[in-house]
């Protein structure tokens, strides 16, 4: 008996996942908890382990395929559970042999239902006509020239102009398979959501949304449209650090092996004033809110395509060091592609450092569902009055939004004002 | 309208001309006194005399050649290659000379030359008396080529030729000859260089072809039309120029194209209609286009069972336009 091996839910938003390769071949003996494929989901890349120890009979999601979680991807024999079919097992590969063709031509009944013809593409466009809907009559179930010129006469089949809406909601009803085997993700589920009035005109280039790109639409959508954003801004006087860093970081790097950024010290900043003001580490929960217990530091990381925001779990309980190494592995594990669902999960409050391309002054959307996000601006040297005096200065802009559900401007200025204090706070002689 | 074969086409054509035409002449091996091979001139001689019947000594070049010096002092030379076969020893006239003249002198001369050959297998001909060469000179821009299938468009298109101010390759399937018959007007007609035609119309699958294989390609429609596919043959009659209109039109009427011809599969003019298409008419294909053709191999077998392989028929037609229709 081949028993099922199904997606397993690889994080609690995530809902499919594409097979990014194989491991493991129809015949490979397979080791209980081995990882028998790498899937790429909508943030990281996993490994999908063996449930049982047996051998791979049969792959049923292509690399490349997007599969729902739960839905079946391959077949594992069990070891040992069938010793007599062991013994003619001779018998049964050539009762295998002789039965192919036959399954090969009931399965290709369909094979080339989704392989439209120029003809048929242009002619299914300038018609309107939803090709789902067309029976095909050619080979494999191909959808024929004629089969679009009857359907465009007997006007079945004609798409109602997709609003936007539909759209959306086409696409949330992509990943569903709609047959045991999972759909290419080079289906053409979506052929045109550009229907919202956009045009295309020559020479535009036509860039197809990765799941990585559409996850982080929704979610910026989901936070806007969730939360009322509130934002304020800050002032630090940072002249202080940047001596104390300058002082340190040379000596940091030889001993330590990993950089001295400003961002452990914003990250330390930040855990340090949620301990007083717990509202900030909390979640919105409709009938009440959430005040976590645990201080888990979402820090955004981006790359050339996406933006990450991995987590420093526990950030309270680390020194300037233990964060400087917690960001470090976490922003060479993005830039690596490496990152694990683990790294991404449970943040409870996000930090980001937009001063590193030279921000100064930003509104950032915060993490679903977190309460708040606070953006670092660029430190720049600028006049300003000390003690009656001129003086340049190391400045430096806090931004923060915040979830007005939670939080009113008081809370989020008091904390902000604790944070800003705490960065003033270091001296060019400050022990870390 | 009287019926006649496709070789007597041949022959009222070059009759009607030189009556027309004082400056016609036509010349090649056996082609006065024996009234050639094929009979094709016959009784030219006994028409014209020996001054406009030339019967040559056994040597293309000199054939090709004589007949492209008479056309640049303004005679019109119908040449006469016994078998396509021989055109070989001509090539370097035909291509080099002919072909060029009218650029290399900046339109100041024209070489209004006519080269009739007779090709093409399926009599037991093998080596040296089947082959096809129209591939030879459709990469040769300065030739027109020209490719009937009928008595009617033997007669009017060689007339056309005739009259052309440009050399023209003419070249006659020896296998048609005899063969196909005809219906052809009595009084004078052309049939214009450069217009394919539509033979059948059809809903299913567009079969282009030209010579013989045209004919395989109406019976096997005939034959399909029972079994419900409805077949749209287009006659391309010309290579070279190429009817492109006729070609893309055709296309549009089924998006399913089998191009047929007997020169092999590689290099053939197949390839060169199936660019076109590929390039001009891609949002009309519902199907790869594809190829039917002689296969590549050196030479027409004299072994009759392996003629028979060789050459195309009505049945291999068949079951290719029936492969297409399923798709």
């Amino acid at each position: 008996m081949a028993t099922d091996i199904k997606m397993p839910q690889l994080g609690e938003s995530v809902t499919e996942g594409t097979i990014a390769k194989w491991l493991k071949k129809p015949g490979d003996p397979v080791a209980k908890y081995e990882p028998i494929c790498e899937v790429a989901t909508d943030k990281v890349n996993a490994e999908v382990p063996s449930t049982i120890e047996g051998t791979m009979v049969e792959i049923i999601a292509e690399e490349g395929s997007t599969v729902e979680v739960g839905q079946l991807i391959c077949r594992i024999e069990e070891a040992g559970a069938a010793p007599e079919k062991a013994a003619d097992q001779p018998e049964a590969k050539t009762e295998e042999a002789e039965t192919p063709p036959a399954a090969a031509e009931e399965a290709g009944e369909t094979s080339m239902k989704a392989r439209y013809s120029p003809a048929v593409l242009r002619l299914a466009q300038e018609n309107n006509i939803d090709l789902s809907k067309v029976q095909g009559t050619g080979k494999g179930g191909r959808i024929t020239r004629k089969d679009v010129l009857k359907a465009i006469e007997t006007g079945a089949a004609t798409a109602a102009a997709p609003t936007p809406e539909r759209a959306e909601r086409k696409a949330e009803a992509a990943p569903e398979p709609v047959s045991p085997v999972a759909k290419p993700t080079i289906a053409p589920v979506k052929p045109a959501p550009a229907a919202a009035g956009i045009t295309l005109e020559n020479g535009d280039t036509e860039v197809p949304v990765s799941s990585v790109r559409r996850t982080i639409a929704q979610r910026m959508v989901m936070s806007k449209h969730e939360a009322p954003h509130a934002w304020t801004m800050m002032e630090a006087d940072v002249t202080g650090l940047v001596a104390l860093r300058n002082r340190l970081k040379d000596e940091f790097k030889k001993r330590e092996g990993v950089s001295l950024t400003f961002m452990p010290f914003f990250i330390k900043a930040v855990v340090d004033s949620l301990k007083e003001f717990p509202y900030l580490n909390s979640v919105w929960a409709e009938d009440k809110i959430i005040l976590k217990k645990r201080i888990n530091i979402s820090i955004a990381v981006a790359t050339d395509e996406a933006l990450y925001v991995p987590v420093i779990h526990d950030a309270d309980e680390k020194s300037i060091l233990g964060l400087a190494k917690a960001v470090h592995q976490l922003a060479e594990k993005t830039r690596a592609g490496k990152l694990e669902l683990k790294d991404m999960q449970g943040g409870t409050f996000t930090v980001n450092n937009t001063g590193s391309f030279g921000s100064i002054a930003s509104t950032p959307i915060i993490n679903h569902p977190q309460a708040a996000i606070l953006s670092f601006e660029a430190i720049v040297k600028r006049p300003v009055v000390k003690d009656n005096m001129i003086a340049v200065r190391d400045m430096m802009n806090l931004c923060l939004s915040l979830d007005h559900r939670i939080l009113d401007g008081l809370m989020a200025g008091r904390f902000l004002k604790r944070v800003k204090e705490r960065l003033e706070a270091y001296g060019p002689d400050t022990q870390i | 309208m009287p019926v006649i074969s496709y070789i007597d086409a041949v022959t009222q054509a070059l009759m009607e001309e030189m009556k027309r035409d004082p400056r016609v002449f036509v010349l090649g091996e056996d082609v006065g006194v024996r009234g050639g091979v094929f009979r094709a001139t016959v009784g030219l001689i006994e028409e014209f005399g020996e001054d406009r019947v030339l019967d040559t000594p056994l040597t293309e070049s000199a054939i090709a050649g004589v007949a492209i010096g008479a056309a640049a002092y303004g005679m019109r030379p119908v040449a006469e290659m016994q078998f396509a076969d021989f055109i070989m020893p001509a090539v370097n006239q035909i291509v080099s000379e002919a072909a060029k003249i009218r650029y290399r002198s900046n339109g100041t001369w024209s070489c209004p030359l006519v080269i009739r050959a007779p090709y093409g297998g399926g009599v037991h001909g093998a080596l040296y008396h089947s082959q096809s060469v129209e591939k030879i000179f459709t990469g040769v821009p300065g030739l027109k080529i020209v490719m009937p299938s009928t008595p009617y468009d033997v007669k009017g298109l060689l007339k056309s030729a005739i009259r052309d101010e440009d050399p023209v390759l003419f070249f006659e399937h020896k296998r048609c000859y005899r063969l196909i018959k005809g219906e052809v007007p009595v009084e004078d007609y052309t049939v214009p260089i450069g217009k394919a035609e539509v033979k059948r119309e059809g809903t299913d699958v567009t079969v282009i072809s030209y010579g013989l294989t045209l004919h395989f390609a109406l019976q096997a429609a005939e034959q399909l039309a029972k079994e419900g596919i409805s077949v749209h043959v287009l006659d391309l009659r010309t290579l070279i120029p190429l009817d492109k209109e006729a070609v893309l039109e055709a296309v549009a009427k089924t998006g399913k194209v089998l191009i047929v011809h007997e020169d092999n599969l590689t290099g053939g003019f197949g390839g060169e209609v199936a660019a076109v298409i590929a390039e001009e008419a891609f949002f009309e294909l519902d199907a790869p286009i594809k190829r039917l053709c002689g296969p590549d191999v050196p030479a027409m077998p004299y072994s009759p069972p392996l003629e028979k392989e060789f050459m195309l028929n009505p049945e291999k037609i068949a079951k290719a336009i029936r492969e297409l229709a399923e798709f």
